[in-house]
């Protein structure tokens, strides 16, 4: 296998990373609504937490992305 | 079947400069105004319009008043809750952040194709992003180290570590630390240029595939061009989530600084 394919490939396999982050957030926003449902009243407070959550999970699928664009443009 | 025309879905980010040549330079670096520079200055006169439209402290506010109140009021609450009474200090450093990166993020969106020129969204450069991330970070180790001395590294240990973990906690907590800057600004950065990237991908699935036939046109380019509209509204609430995570981690990592944990 030449580089240039070896690098198109290693791309493709960080982009699971960006699917597995997509798990990450949906569940930091599902557990959010489960629990918010359960106490309305204490969900308000709560939602600096959960941007906090969400930015976290995020930034990992986000840095698989960064990992695909190094391989293709930069590597 | 035509020859698919090569988009290159990079060249939007590309900066180039609108006066100036490489001759102007000062230290080795290139000083002529890029069309980044233009849109900071554009998001800047425009943020600048908002708040002094919005600043005429009427008794009865009209509708420009209502929203720059608003938007301060959001950010006066967010830090109050993050940080406390001491918070309100940083109310005008946070704010203009958040306005800044807010206006940038949404300017950059605007479809300013349609009328042959381009938006440029300079949130989508790490240099741009990288310096407002150090600014928030120098503001967390000045006010550290003002308010606290050398006691500001008892950041490092926090309450109830047990003693024989002591070798490793701080180690764990200074490399945290000192990912911040790096994690705040890479995420803004990051999220911005993926969406853009996204957005001109589908549009040359949509040229690419009315080029090829009303077929294919069809089959590819109406679905992609649907999905195209979906993730402008995607990316709309992207660029208002971004700017207000940047805030709230901004507003959080204060907070260490003022309350240590």
């Amino acid at each position: 296998m030449d580089a240039e394919a070896a690098k198109l490939i290693g791309a493709g396999l960080a982009a699971i990373g960006a699917g597995m982050a997509a798990l990450g957030v949906g569940n930091v926003f599902g557990s959010f609504l489960e629990s918010a449902l359960r106490n309305p009243s204490a969900a308000d407070g709560q939602q600096g937490r959960l941007f906090i959550g969400f930015a976290a999970a995020e930034l990992l699928g986000l840095l698989a992305f960064v990992v695909s664009m190094i391989l293709i443009f930069v590597a | 079947m035509a020859e698919a025309g090569k988009i290159d879905p990079m060249h939007q980010f590309a900066i180039e400069p609108l006066f100036g040549t490489e001759h102007w330079a000062i230290g080795g670096y290139n000083i002529a105004f890029t069309n980044s520079a233009l849109w900071m200055v554009i998001t800047a006169v425009a943020l600048w319009a908002f708040m002094l439209l919005g600043m005429k402290r009427e008794l009865v506010p009209g509708r420009w008043q209502a929203a720059a109140e608003t938007m301060t009021g959001f950010i006066d609450n967010l830090l109050l809750a993050n940080v406390g009474p001491e918070g309100k200090r940083y109310v005008p450093y946070v704010f203009s952040l958040f306005m800044f990166i807010l206006f940038a993020n949404l300017l950059g969106l605007l479809p300013l194709g349609l009328i042959g020129s381009h938006a440029f969204t300079f949130t989508s450069h790490f240099t741009a992003t990288g310096v407002l991330a150090i600014l928030s970070f120098s503001i967390v180790l000045i006010v550290g180290f003002a308010r606290h001395g050398l006691h500001f590294f008892s950041l490092f240990v926090p309450h109830g570590t047990p003693v024989w973990l002591l070798w490793l906690i701080p180690f764990i907590e200074l490399v945290s630390f000192l990912v911040r800057p790096f994690s705040l600004g890479l995420r803004l950065f990051v999220a911005m240029m993926a969406g853009h990237i996204l957005l001109e991908v589908l549009s040359s699935f949509v040229i690419n595939s009315g080029n090829a036939g009303a077929g294919w046109g069809l089959m590819i380019g109406v679905p992609s061009f649907i999905l195209m509209i979906g993730i402008s509204a995607l990316e709309l609430l992207v660029a208002v989530i971004q700017a207000y995570v940047f805030a709230l981690l901004t507003s959080l990592y204060i907070n260490d600084a003022v309350n240590l944990h």
